[in-house]
C-alpha cells in the first residue's frame, strides 16, 4: 500500500538521470500534471507497458504533460538494473521522458511504491489525482478496455476527478536492499 | 510425457500461465497433471535451475530456453512472435514445446 493517499501532495526529488543531469521534481512545477512512474530495467511488467508510456507522454506533451520514471531496485541483486543498464534502456527504447535512478530508495520508499511500474499522477499543485496501473492488459495493448492513466490524464487535464482514481499496481516487486 | 510449471508468488500473472498452459494441453488432447513448483527462496531457485516466473518445461526441457542464465527468484520476460514483451509465453510457444517435446525433434 502507497504512502501516499490520493489527495496528498507530492514528495519532492532531486535524482540523477541517464543523460547525466540531477531531475528534480520542481523542474517541471510549470507542468499540468506530472506521472512520477516507478519502474525498471528487468521487469516483464514494465518493459510489456513501455512502449504504452512512451505513446503517452508523445500524445500529451503539448498538452503540458510529462512522465518521469524512476528506478529504485537493488542493482547488486538485479545487474539490469544498475544505472549504465538504464542509460542503455534508455537509448534502445528512445525514452522521451527522463530515467532516474532512486540508488538509496529513499524515493521510493516516502512515495510507498511496491512494483515496477507504478504510478503516482500529480495534478498542476502537485496533488496525487491518480494511483495505481497503466491499464488493465499488460499482455495485449490491442485488448486493453480501460486505459486508466490515459484517463487519469484526461480528467485532471479537465479540472475534474478521475472516474478511477486508484488501482492495483500490477507488475514485479520493488528489490529492496 | 511430464509437464512441470515452476513459479514466484510475486510475479502476479502465474496463475494465468498455468491456465493457459492447461488450456493448451486440452486442446491438444495431452493427457495428465502438471506438476506445479512453488519456488520460495533463492537457494530453490539455484537447485530448481529456476531462470524466473513462470517457468514451464515439457521432459525437463524449458519451452523457450533463455539466452542469459541466471538463477533467481525474478519474474520471466517473453517475447512473442511479434517482438513484444511479455510476462505469459504465448500458447503458440507453448504449443510447439508440446507438440515438439526436444527428445523427438529430429537431430
Amino acid at each position: 500500500m502507497a504512502n501516499l493517499k490520493l489527495g496528498d501532495k507530492a514528495v519532492p526529488f532531486e535524482l540523477p538521470g541517464v543523460d547525466d543531469r540531477s531531475h528534480a521534481l520542481v523542474d517541471y512545477a510549470d507542468k499540468e500534471t506530472v506521472a512520477v512512474v516507478f519502474t525498471c530495467n528487468h521487469c516483464p511488467y514494465a518493459r510489456a507497458w513501455e512502449d504504452r508510456l512512451i505513446d503517452i507522454q508523445a500524445d500529451y506533451a503539448s498538452r503540458g504533460v510529462h512522465l518521469v520514471a524512476i528506478n529504485a531496485n537493488d542493482a547488486n541483486k538485479y545487474p539490469d538494473d544498475s544505472f549504465p543498464r538504464m542509460k542503455e534502456r534508455s537509448e534502445e527504447k528512445g525514452f522521451n521522458f527522463p530515467y532516474l535512478y532512486d540508488e538509496s530508495q529513499e524515493i521510493a520508499r516516502a512515495y510507498g511504491a511496491s512494483r515496477t511500474p507504478e504510478i503516482f499522477l500529480f495534478d498542476k499543485g502537485g496533488t496525487l489525482r491518480y494511483h495505481g496501473t497503466v491499464d488493465d492488459n499488460y499482455d495485449d495493448p490491442a485488448a486493453v478496455k480501460t486505459a486508466y492513466l490515459r484517463e487519469a490524464l484526461e480528467a485532471v487535464l479537465a479540472q475534474r476527478e478521475p472516474s478511477t482514481a486508484e488501482t492495483t499496481p500490477v507488475g514485479c516487486t520493488i528489490k529492496w536492499k | 510425457m511430464q509437464v512441470s510449471f515452476l513459479y514466484y508468488e510475486d510475479c502476479p500473472s502465474y496463475d494465468l500461465a498455468l491456465e493457459r498452459l492447461r488450456e493448451v494441453m486440452a486442446e491438444e488432447s495431452i493427457p495428465g497433471e502438471v506438476e506445479v513448483i512453488k519456488v520460495d527462496t533463492e537457494e530453490q531457485a539455484r537447485e530448481l535451475r529456476f531462470v524466473g516466473s513462470p517457468t514451464i518445461r515439457v521432459d525437463g526441457q524449458d519451452i523457450d530456453p533463455p539466452r542469459d542464465i541466471t538463477y533467481a527468484l525474478t519474474c520471466r520476460a517473453y517475447r512473442l512472435e511479434d517482438d513484444r514483451i511479455s510476462p505469459l509465453p504465448s500458447k503458440d510457444v507453448i504449443r510447439r514445446a508440446l507438440r515438439f517435446p526436444v527428445k523427438n525433434r529430429p537431430g
